[in-house]
């Protein structure tokens, strides 16, 4: 470079090249000029540092700037809204007769989903239907959640012939074809809300073992990790608080798809007539409904409305949530 | 002189094919830096894992490694968490993994303290800050919140020693700690490094493969290959009138040791070959790759000699060494 180069690069001839400083006060132009000034590898760096930052408060941004996760917020927010006011409005029993069988929707204002063959409130049966799904989709998840992560954590934090031990336990529960799994075990127990609950949990934790194992074996092997041993941190200390937050994405987007598939499990079960036959759930109201499709398809189609939405939210939520959280976006886990 | 802090005593260890290590012996006393030399592979870091009790669960590590007192090869997993972090500190060569990328940097020194010294909450903070303030990151009470990825590499690395030294510990381990780091924040952490040591009166032992940081901020060098301590000096002396070959083909192979090198002037010189497995080896494992091997030096491990005060080498042939180191002072 000869010195008279140096002199534009300072500045000096004024105006063809502006100097850094000077640009510095301008704001920012989309095309900037000083491309090969500014190491595009820094500029890198900063939009993933962005993306990387493992606060909950971006995440929730990320969030609502994502549409579709917006209209599975809204949707679920209306759903949990209908199961805490459901006793308010219907404060009586939603499966006792109320008027005469067959209304359709809109035809009286009183019941404005109408009433079923047995004269009972359709609109009454889907709130209060909203409560058992929403109950039954997150309780069971919990359950699921919190147990298939101890395993999966131990198994994958341990190695060794307690991982072998484990993951045969895994492999037991997932030779056996779920659904005829739950039958069996609701069919064994006394059929309410809760028994429903604990056999959906038992069938769906070793999905999140599995992924909990396998998180747990990478994140395992990180620097970070030989150096919170290195502090003397205990392995309870290192699973649950070092090692956790960083596992934490992906298990948390698919609890989000695992309480839509309790729902729809809950739904399965109770249109076969194994659910609780003392609550109103929208599978029961379905397969009440479903001898009469022909004649009154309203009876299967709105509880089956009901229940698409919901799924359909919870699905928008965990896709809004893998973009949210993906580890691929996040620059190094 | 009082008991050493450190006394490392036929340290072996042993994989189900191979011996990387084997029949180490150093010590380190209160206060002082010592510093282990040697190339890649050469058990370096396989011994610090040892003196922490990190190693792989497949290695099996033999000898005496006696630090205040106590045998840690034989304490009881309790009692050693309870050492870890609190009086043995250390510190890893990658300062971009060795943080957990979704914790604050306040929330991982402050975890140490409230484990080891048992300190409440907010006292712990503030001690965070200190600690900071301590390791020249500016603007601590601001920086406590940051995560580790909106820290530059350097100070990541004073981050780790924040937390090494959180509990001020007697031991402080460093394995290559500026390996990663570029070459003027190396010079930076070193002096953080040797600043600590002595307002915190703790002992370092500094491993690393740079002789230019030896030279700089040690006050002992042991030199190992494949596995074995081949020389053990003072720094003057062993920079002086390497004794050993392989110390004396490090030093020749070593840029900023010659005056004004320039890489004009011609190819450094080299130690030929490479580091070689030292299992099933016999005799001295750097017999290969050594100038001046004799026959005799295939039949057996060279013992250890000491040729002078302070001074150990591996080597029968050092005191042809020493004539010729003395025939070209006197010229």
């Amino acid at each position: 470079m000869t010195s008279t180069e140096l002199n534009d690069y300072a500045g000096h001839s004024g105006t063809r090249v502006r100097s850094p400083a000077t640009e510095k006060h301008q704001p920012e132009p989309l095309n900037p000029q000083w491309n090969n000034v500014r190491a595009p590898d820094s500029r890198v760096k900063t939009s993933n540092a962005l993306a990387a930052v493992p606060n909950k408060w971006r995440v929730l941004k990320a969030l609502i700037h994502n549409p579709n996760a917006v209209c599975g917020l809204v949707f679920l927010a209306l759903v949990i809204l209908a199961a805490l006011i459901a006793p308010l409005i219907y404060p009586g029993d939603p499966l006792a007769m109320v008027a005469r069988p067959f209304l359709w929707p809109g035809q009286n204002p009183a019941y404005p989903l109408g009433t079923d063959s047995m004269g009972r409130d359709v609109l009454a049966g889907i709130l209060h239907g909203a409560r058992v799904s929403l109950f039954v989709g997150l309780v069971a998840t919990a359950l699921g959640l919190t147990f298939g992560v101890l395993v999966g954590a131990t198994a994958g934090y341990f190695g060794g012939w307690i991982d072998d031990l484990l993951v045969r336990l895994i492999e037991i529960f997932q030779t056996m074809p779920s659904f005829v799994l739950l039958v069996v075990m609701v069919a064994i127990a006394q059929p309410t809300a809760s028994t429903i609950t604990l056999a959906i949990a038992i069938i769906t934790w070793p999905t999140v073992a599995r992924l909990a194992r396998a998180e747990f074996r990478t994140i395992r092997e990180k620097d970070f990790v030989m150096a919170a041993r290195s502090l003397g941190y205990g392995h309870a200390r290192i699973i649950f608080l070092e090692i956790l937050p960083n596992a934490l994405p992906p298990i948390i987007v698919t609890s989000s798809v695992m309480v839509a598939g309790a729902i729809l499990m809950e739904s399965a079960l109770s249109f076969m007539g194994l659910g609780d036959p003392n609550v109103v759930s929208w599978g029961s109201m379905i397969g009440a409904g479903r001898e009469l499709i022909r004649t009154a398809w309203y009876l299967t189609a709105l509880p089956g409305i009901a229940i698409v939405f919901t799924v359909l939210s919870l699905n928008l939520i965990g896709d809004g949530l893998n973009d949210a959280l993906n580890p691929r976006f996040t620059q190094e886990r | 002189m009082a008991l050493p802090l450190l006394r490392v005593d036929n340290l072996s260890i042993r994989f189900p094919t191979t011996e990387p290590v084997s029949n180490l012996s150093f010590l380190v006393n209160e206060k002082e830096t010592l510093a282990i030399v040697g190339e890649s592979g050469s058990g370096k870091s396989l011994t610090a894992l040892a003196l922490m009790r990190l190693l792989p669960r497949s290695a099996k590590p033999s000898g005496q490694i006696v630090f205040a007192g106590q045998d840690l090869l034989k304490l009881e997993e309790r009692r050693m968490r309870q050492l870890r972090g609190k009086d043995i500190g250390m510190i890893f060569q990658e300062p971009m993994t060795s943080l957990n990328p979704v914790l604050t940097i306040g929330r991982q020194i402050t975890e140490v303290l409230q484990l080891h010294e048992r300190l409440p909450a907010k006292a712990a903070r503030s001690r965070a800050i200190e600690l900071l303030d301590l390791v020249r990151i500016p603007d601590p009470q601001r920086r406590i919140d940051d995560y580790p990825h909106q820290l530059s590499g350097g100070m990541r690395q004073r981050v780790m020693i924040a937390i090494a030294v959180a509990c001020r510990p007697r031991l402080l381990i460093a394995d290559e700690p500026t390996t990663a780091l570029d070459v003027t924040i190396q010079a930076q952490v070193l002096d953080l490094l040797d600043k600590l040591r002595r307002d915190l009166s703790m002992a370092v032992l500094l491993i690393t493969h740079d002789l230019g940081v030896v030279a700089q901020w040690a006050d002992n060098v042991v030199v190992m290959y494949a596995g074995r301590k081949v020389e053990e000096a003072l720094p003057e002396p062993l920079f002086a009138h390497p004794l050993h070959p392989y110390t004396r083909g490090l030093l020749a192979a070593s840029p900023r040791l010659k005056n004004n090198y320039h890489y004009k002037d011609g190819p450094l010189t080299e130690i030929p070959g490479s580091i070689v497995s030292a299992a099933g080896e016999k005799g001295c494992s750097f017999r290969p790759r050594c100038t001046v091997a004799h026959d005799s030096c295939a039949n057996a491990v060279p013992d250890l000699f000491v040729p002078a005060a302070n001074r150990l080498v591996a080597c029968p042939y050092h005191a042809s060494f020493a004539e010729e180191a003395n025939v070209a002072l006197v010229n």
